[in-house]
């Protein structure tokens, strides 16, 4: 009897569900769409069209020259192509890094392996934010060997490189454990008849566990990507000068000196581009990725 | 870790494989391990045990000066607290003296940090006034005690706003209706969007003569409501700062909400359905209890993510007005950093840290304590 009773509800019901749902997704979507499409207007249409739907569609006199200025007034070529050494180099080297001790701690057995992972495991409540300080410090004395024209150059510091960008979040507590989770749950066969074979524990990790664990790569890669473009405290820590400035430290400079919203909009935009076409891309992945991760603390 | 090898007694692979602590699988497992605990020594483990280490020195980032031990200093400079009661001046027949418009005039509080040895370096944080006293509230460090007051009150703040925002939006698409996953990622789309750019964007909606809320306020109001200066007014730069972060961060702990929501058995709606409950019902005995643990989670991971609140401050506001959005990041990368002083710097990280793992603690001895 319920259910019919239910049933007869429903059609309201659902409408009234979609409506908040369209009003609401205006509301999560309005910042977003608003950037990119002020980006291609003139700062008097932007204004105009502030108070109607034309805000977030592109219509009227589009044009480029918000883009063009932007070009011009910043070296953001240079801040774009840092961001882009700096997350396409600790995302790799941190995936082999921490998947290969994910996978000595899940499928070998070492003496003293409950001991270090436990420790691993602990370093998780560490934030980030309670080591920045201390880590600027020991940075700004470590040494570097560098090329420079020609002939080796030693480094009294840190400061102002790439590397200090990339290579400080190479090993990550987090994703070791995310790794881990996943390794274990393999079955042991695997590895056991690889080992008969002859092959080495690397081997059998490489050209058996990696191509088994596609998913977990993918989290593991995009949680990567985002927390490394998106970064901005570390890089204002450690970078004055230009030419290792990262684009999330570019916009910031540009917002702080500039006015006309046009440009501003324009260099959002172009900061966000490359998050945005990843996200669309692999949509249901990101949002499995982030799920799954969650439940785990 | 040191790697054993002692190659005279290697064995056939195929035999110490299958061995309980063969000795391949011990030296593939160290040396495979070894880039990752090397790393994590380096720049995790080194870090945390310097903060400490620094917070007793006056280690300066860059000086010409040996570094030296302080002692406690750096925490008395942060933590010092003291109460300094002024008596109302009174002129020659002992009668309270009042100013021009009324009040009752009180000595300078200079005036006496100067002259107490006790109290100097003691600066003004809070002060209220009864008839014939001045209670001044003072610290070595007012800012390092405003840092955590606005830290607090930012977390207060947004917490159960984003909470609250996530489970509603999880509960809102939780159905099996065509576009969800559409709407889904409409709603996630701002987590992927820098929070340097989402604070600049919204910079533009917050700014006070052509910004959209108060272009807004002002045409649907027909011009009645001047709204305020949102990032200018000490009364309403942390709460704009709440509510943008909020509707960055919610589609986070949506998805943990949905994952949560999935896990709770369809039989025990049916159940309740045939038992008659209505909707509220089913969502307080049925959804919210099987909700808790997740509950939890999304609940301490949000508050220590909201304990590190530095990047929309430094974007919108640096701080301001008048150290009205200065967070304890915010404070500590300002002494550490552009100020050099790495010795307070690192003392502020270190009770930052002690703070975030108490309220850790707390937060899930209430909640384990509730679930009894």
């Amino acid at each position: 009897m319920i259910e019919t009773n239910v049933d007869a509800m429903r059609p309201y019901k659902t409408l009234l569900r979609y409506a908040v749902m369209i009003f609401l997704a205006y509301i999560f979507a309005f910042p977003l769409l608003f950037m990119v499409m002020s980006s291609f207007k003139t700062e008097n249409a932007m204004f105009a069209d502030m108070y109607s739907l034309r805000a977030v569609l592109p219509v009227g006199d589009l044009m480029l020259d918000n883009y063009q200025n932007v070009f011009r007034k910043s070296n953001i070529e240079l801040f774009f192509f840092n961001s882009v050494i700096i997350t396409t180099l600790n995302v790799l080297l941190g995936l082999i890094v921490n998947s290969m001790a994910a996978f000595s701690m899940a499928r070998l057995k070492w003496k003293g392996q409950e001991f270090v992972l436990i420790a691993i495991v602990s370093l998780l409540i560490v934030p980030f934010e309670a080591i920045a300080i201390p880590l600027l410090m020991l940075v700004a004395k470590l040494p570097w060997i560098a090329f420079e024209g020609g002939e080796l150059v030693v480094q009294s510091s840190w400061l102002n490189t790439l590397h200090v960008q990339i290579i400080p979040g190479i090993a990550n507590a987090f994703q070791i454990f995310l790794f881990y989770q996943f390794f274990r749950d393999i079955p042991k066969d695997f590895d056991e008849a690889a080992a008969i074979d002859g092959a080495s524990p690397l081997r059998t990790f490489w050209s058996l566990i990696v191509p088994m664990s596609g998913p977990v790569f993918a989290t593991a890669t995009i949680l990567a990507f985002l927390a490394n473009w998106n970064n901005y405290l570390w890089p204002i820590l450690t970078t004055q000068s230009e030419s290792a400035r990262p684009i999330m430290v570019g916009i910031q400079m540009f917002f702080s000196n500039n006015t006309d919203w046009g440009e501003i909009m324009a260099y959002s935009t172009l900061t966000t581009i490359p998050v945005f076409i990843v996200f669309i891309a692999f949509q249901k992945k990101f949002v499995a990725s982030l799920a799954g991760t969650g439940i785990k603390g | 870790m040191t790697l054993s090898t002692t190659q005279a007694q290697a064995a056939p692979i195929k035999k110490n494989y299958r061995g309980p602590m063969s000795r391949l699988q011990s030296r593939y497992g160290l040396l495979m391990i070894a880039p990752a605990v090397f790393f994590l020594l380096m720049f995790l483990v080194t870090p945390t045990l310097m903060a400490f280490y620094m917070s007793f020195t006056n280690q300066r980032l860059i000086s010409p000066n040996p570094t030296e031990f302080v002692g406690l200093r750096n925490y008395d400079r942060a933590l010092a607290l003291s109460v300094i009661r002024l008596p109302a001046e009174r002129d020659e027949q002992g009668n309270i003296q009042v100013d021009d418009d009324g009040n009752t005039e009180f000595p300078r509080l200079r005036t006496v940090t100067r002259k107490d040895e006790k109290y100097k370096g003691f600066r003004e944080l809070y002060s209220w006034e009864s008839d014939d006293t001045k209670t001044v509230l003072v610290a070595k460090d007012p800012i390092f005690y405003k840092s955590f007051y606005n830290t607090f009150r930012f977390a207060f703040m947004v917490v159960p706003l984003q909470v609250a925002m996530a489970l509603g939006l999880a509960l809102l698409i939780n159905r099996q209706m065509k576009g969800v996953n559409f709407f889904r990622s409409v709603y996630f789309a701002p987590v992927v969007t820098s929070m340097v750019v989402v604070s600049i964007v919204w910079s533009f909606f917050f700014n006070k003569d052509m910004g959209l809320f108060n272009r807004y306020l002002e045409v649907f109001s027909f011009g009645l409501i001047e709204g305020p200066n949102w990032l200018g007014d000490p009364a309403y730069a942390m709460k704009s700062i709440v509510i943008m972060s909020a509707w960055q961060g919610a589609g986070v702990q949506m998805l943990i909400f949905l994952a949560g929501l999935q896990g709770i058995s369809k039989d025990l709606y049916e159940a309740a359905s045939i038992d008659g409950a209505n909707g509220w019902h089913k969502f307080r005995f049925i959804t919210l209890p099987g909700l808790r643990n997740t509950f939890v989670f999304v609940v301490i991971a949000t508050t220590i993510a909201a304990f590190g609140l530095y990047t929309q401050v430094a974007v919108m506001t640096a701080g301001g007005p008048v150290d009205s959005t200065t967070t304890v990041m915010y404070h500590a990368v300002r002494k550490g950093q552009t100020e050099q002083d790495m010795g307070y710097g690192s003392t502020i990280t270190v009770i930052y840290f002690a703070v975030i793992l108490i309220i850790a603690l707390l937060q899930k001895l209430y909640f384990e304590r509730k679930g009894d």
